[in-house]
């Protein structure tokens, strides 16, 4: 029988304050080590190493760095950030604030997804309460470090998830990727030296904090680092959020969910992957399947074609449009799908061109967003479709 | 930067690091098709017609901002990168008005160049183009969305080149456009109808708004008496637009445009020559009642006013500042109000006849003709402006062999040119050309450059500053000025001429003269100029327009023999009253 392990979402949370005045006792490297140690990896879905970023913010040459906090939970399937900010805003802006320490920072700014309004209030009184704490501010728990916190609402585009998105956004400007290099950690913000963390990336960083490197890198399934956290919605029986050790399977995610006569699950989101019963013993962990956090699950009754289509339709709506691939491509793959819901398609043959448009977007896009966004195209037409034709030649 | 080794398929290359894949290819002689990059731009990498492979990476790279590392291995064309360049272009391609023939650009369009050269010809994502959607306001410049491959280049010239940023990418995904502040016109936003944004759109996006049909049909009026003016730079302009090599080729103009039917070719340069006459004069008369007569309302530094599309700027961002503007006419609309009075007395034409052509490198002009003000001849001064391009459209439908076309000269009481005039064609040459006249009219002598040559205000340097100092003996009546040092200064682009206005409206520049031109470049690079531009055609232009001041027997305005002859027989003196009638304006607050 699969278990839960609630360390984030736990009935036994460490006291506010804890893991920072222990922080602050250590040397600003030395909270970037203990990180490091962690393994943690991005909790976003990226899963780029923590530790790694936090360093090279660290060493950038550059005045006022910032801790920017990605609250911009756009991916569909997803809420397990709007649950940790409900439940848990201190553990995220302690985390940030050690974050600063750790980087040398005193400038932190979260930037709220546009469609979670009700969330400012929550953040603000969070942040008044740390203050009164003397948890944030200036002169932290008596000593010389100061840090700021700010919340900022995003405008409603999905794109703004992406970390320079988001910094184009924060300055003011139309929510576009930016051309890396230069990397945010050495030009972000304004220019700024600038990290970019997940909701649950700060949250996890008190608990790394207080129980250590090791204890974490322990809390995940065989070589994988911590928990993390799934939103899982569709067709089950108990929907909600779940925390399991990094690297759990699928098939366990889903017994806890009570899925039943399940046809495919959609794990990372529409950008993540489609997967059918047959591979449910795979991981939820970087280099398998997409552990960001959405698990959205299809009944045998659910039409996937109409759910491509659905998917397809987010990303026309949602591109930005600034680079062709992306721009173009997604429409193109939504007019086949169309076509072939309309039943013009009879053919393996006249779909090759669009297999191989989903292999330049995923090549060829500037960000993320066009990169994974054909990945839904290529799983669900192998894997869920028949053509009339047959599918020979794609 | 120490040199790095890199392979580009398969062959080593030593190149600098921190140069970008792009670069390092072009050094190799290794060809990358690109759209959106433009080398007077920042780098956007959005179209991704430039992807190359690098071994090692899970994507491909975008070659014009990925800088190379030291082993890099880079592929141009393999599979994979055929493939990805083949898709971009299809899916470009796709959304586009493929209706070239209908196009201004056609057969030189980036994009259909790239399309030919890759051999596309079944496009497997073949759509309905986007719809056909005309600018119908603008004087100047033209938009058709239905061409446009959303590269930005033109937004980046608005906005980097020219500071003035009023078009932008608006709504997203492939409902994106490039448009204005809530939809307005062109003719609607602070647009300074430059046309920077056409010099540099790779299709036909951007244009002019012609009035060639307007020409062809005032020129097969046997009633009307069509009289043709050229603007400085055009001349080493139109055999490029010709598709021949950079060159002066003021003689072969002239009879190309005789042979289109004009009644008389004349030359914007006369008209330049007074310019300099008339604004020098301003500019003395203003020295003097600053400096002798201690008049605080006389303001300093005077700016000049031959560039419409500067004046637009100055109008919409910097209107405390007019009054620093001279309040001379542009070249074109001086000859405007002559033609129509001096000109047609002098051939014996009745004025209402007279219609007055203007060819300008220049899409501003045909905003400024329009001005409401100017009419001073008792007629619109200006009838139609040609852009250099539109000029050579009409040139090829006439059939007209440029290449072996005879040189002629240019008609009579005003056709008369100085190199002073023609190096209005070139940022500082205004400045240059008033420095040569000025100096003489104060000092009785030469200007003390080695062949009349005031090389500080020449080149590309995007803000250019000269001071030069009076000697103790001066002309009569200008003893004023003895051992005072003049200080002057020179911007193109309109980036740098909002840099030096910065500085003049905090009052930290003690200039007493300043030249502005909205063009990087000055008119050489107007936006009506043939199309592509770059720096190194840009320098090409402007060595053009300097050997043809070298080349010509009068380099200095004040000894134009027709200006003289003008001033003798109708003007009677600078600043005189039939110049204040038709020769200097006011301006227009537009903030």
């Amino acid at each position: 029988m699969a278990e839960e392990k609630r360390i984030l979402l736990g009935e036994d949370q460490p006291q506010p304050g804890a893991a920072l005045t222990k922080a602050l006792k250590m040397s600003p490297a030395d909270v970037v080590f203990e990180v490091r140690e962690s393994a943690i990896q991005g909790r976003g879905g990226a899963g780029f190493p923590v530790g790694i970023k936090w360093n090279l913010a660290g060493a950038a040459s550059g005045a006022n760095k910032m801790v920017l906090c990605n609250a911009d939970e756009g991916e569909p399937g997803t809420f397990k950030d709007r649950v940790l900010i409900e439940r848990f805003a201190w553990k995220l802006l302690e985390g940030m604030t050690i974050a600063g320490y750790g980087i040398g920072s005193h400038e932190g700014i979260i930037y709220l997804r546009a469609e979670y309004p009700y969330l400012i209030p929550v953040l603000q009184s969070a942040i008044r309460d740390m203050k009164e704490k003397n948890l944030l501010g200036s002169r932290i728990l008596g000593t010389e470090f100061h840090f700021e916190i700010e919340v900022r609402s995003g405008a409603g585009a999905y794109v703004c998830g992406e970390e320079t998105s988001l910094i184009e956004s924060l300055e003011g400007k139309r929510g576009e990727p930016r051309n890396k290099p230069p990397f945010p950690v050495n030009s972000g913000y304004l220019g700024r030296p600038t990290i970019v963390n997940n909701v649950e990336t700060f949250a996890a960083v008190p608990h790394i904090i207080l129980g250590g490197a090791e204890w974490f890198q322990g809390l995940g399934a065989g070589k994988h680092a911590g928990t993390k956290l799934f939103s899982v919605s569709g067709d089950v029986g108990k929907p909600g959020v779940y925390e399991l050790p990094m690297g759990s399977t699928i098939g366990e995610l889903l017994e806890l969910a009570e899925a039943r006569d399940v046809q495919a699950v959609q794990v990372g989101g529409a950008s993540g992957s489609t997967i059918t019963p047959a591979e449910f013993g795979r991981t939820l962990a970087f280099g398998d399947l997409p552990p960001g956090g959405s698990v959205m699950v299809f009944g045998a009754g659910r039409n996937m074609l109409e759910v491509l289509e659905s998917f397809m339709e987010f990303f026309v709506h949602e591109s930005c449009g600034q680079c062709t691939p992306c721009r173009e491509g997604n429409r193109r793959l939504l007019d086949v799908v169309e076509s072939i819901a309309a039943g013009k398609v009879a053919g393996g043959a006249e779909l090759k061109p669009f297999f191989q448009l989903a292999e330049i977007m995923r090549l060829g896009s500037k960000c993320g967003l066009g990169q994974t966004s054909s990945n839904c195209f290529v799983d669900i037409m192998n894997k869920f479709v028949q053509l009339p034709g047959g599918k020979e030649g794609v | 930067m120490p040199n790095i080794s890199v392979t580009i398929n398969g062959t080593s290359r030593s190149v600098r690091e921190g140069v970008t894949i792009l670069e390092a290819c072009q050094i190799a002689g290794v060809e990358i098709p690109t759209l959106c990059y433009h080398p007077d731009l920042s780098l956007a990498g959005n179209c991704r017609m430039c992807l190359v492979e690098v071994e090692g990476w899970k994507t491909l790279a975008i070659a014009c901002v990925t800088p190379v590392t030291p082993n890099m291995v880079i592929h141009t064309h393999s599979k994979k990168v055929r493939h990805a360049r083949r898709t971009v272009l299809k899916l470009l391609l796709a959304s586009h008005n493929v209706n070239c023939p209908e196009c201004e650009r056609n057969t030189n369009c980036e994009l259909q160049a790239l399309a030919e050269k890759h051999n596309i010809t079944i496009n497997e994502y073949q759509t309905s183009p986007k719809p056909v959607s005309f600018e119908e306001f603008s004087p100047g410049v033209m938009r058709d969305n239905s061409r446009c491959i959303l590269c930005t280049r033109c937004v980046r010239t608005c906005e980097e080149l020219q500071s003035v940023a009023v078009i932008k990418p608006i709504g997203r995904s492939s409902a994106v456009r490039i448009s204005t502040f809530m939809d307005r016109g062109l003719n609607e936003v602070a647009c300074t109808q430059c046309g920077q944004c056409i010099n540099r759109c790779p299709t036909g996006a951007l244009f002019e708004t012609s009035e060639v049909r307007q020409v062809w049909e005032a020129l097969e009026d046997p009633d009307k008496f069509v009289v043709c003016q050229t603007a400085p730079a055009v001349r080493v302009g139109i055999a490029e637009a010709l598709g021949l090599p950079t060159d002066r080729s003021t003689g072969q103009m002239v009879a190309a445009i005789r042979g289109l039917g004009f009644d008389r070719v004349l030359d914007t340069d006369f008209t330049a020559d007074l310019t300099i006459i008339e604004e020098g004069y301003e500019l003395i008369g203003r020295l003097q009642k600053a400096l002798l007569e201690g008049d605080a309302s006389v303001k300093l530094p005077m700016m000049t006013s031959c560039s419409p599309g500067w004046i637009k700027f100055i109008e919409h961002k910097y209107p405390e500042l007019l009054p620093n503007l001279s309040s001379c006419k542009s070249p074109q609309q001086m000859f405007g109000a002559l033609a129509k009075t001096y000109l047609a007395k002098k051939e014996g034409v009745d004025p209402s006849k007279v219609v007055c052509v203007s060819i300008m490198p220049c899409t501003a002009k045909k905003f400024e003709k329009d001005r409401p003000e100017m009419n001073s001849s008792g007629y619109r001064d200006v009838d139609y402006v040609l852009t250099t391009r539109e000029l050579a459209s009409m040139i090829q439908e006439a059939g007209i062999d440029f290449r072996h076309i005879g040189e002629e000269k240019y008609d009579r009481w005003m056709g008369a040119s100085t190199g002073a005039a023609v190096i209005f064609g070139a940022t500082g040459g205004v400045m240059e050309a008033a420095l040569r006249t000025a100096y003489e009219v104060v000092t009785g002598k030469e200007i003390p450059f080695n062949g009349l040559n005031v090389m500080p205000v020449r080149g590309m340097t995007g803000i250019k500053e000269a001071a030069v100092t009076m000697p103790e003996k001066m002309a009569h009546g200008y003893e004023f000025l003895a051992g005072a040092t003049l200080k002057v200064a020179v911007a193109h682009g309109l980036a740098n001429a909002k840099a030096l206005m910065d500085r003049v409206a905090a009052g930290e520049a003690d200039y007493h003269f300043i030249e502005i031109m909205a063009c990087p470049g000055g008119c050489l690079g107007g936006g009506g100029q043939p199309i592509p531009t770059s720096p190194e055609i840009r320098l090409k232009r402007a060595e053009a327009i300097y050997q043809e001041d070298s080349a010509l027997h009068y380099r200095k305005s004040h000894a134009n023999p027709e200006v003289q002859l003008l001033y003798a027989e109708f003007l009677e003196k600078p600043l005189g009253h039939h110049s204040h009638e038709l020769l200097h304006t006011h301006y227009t607050r537009r903030d």
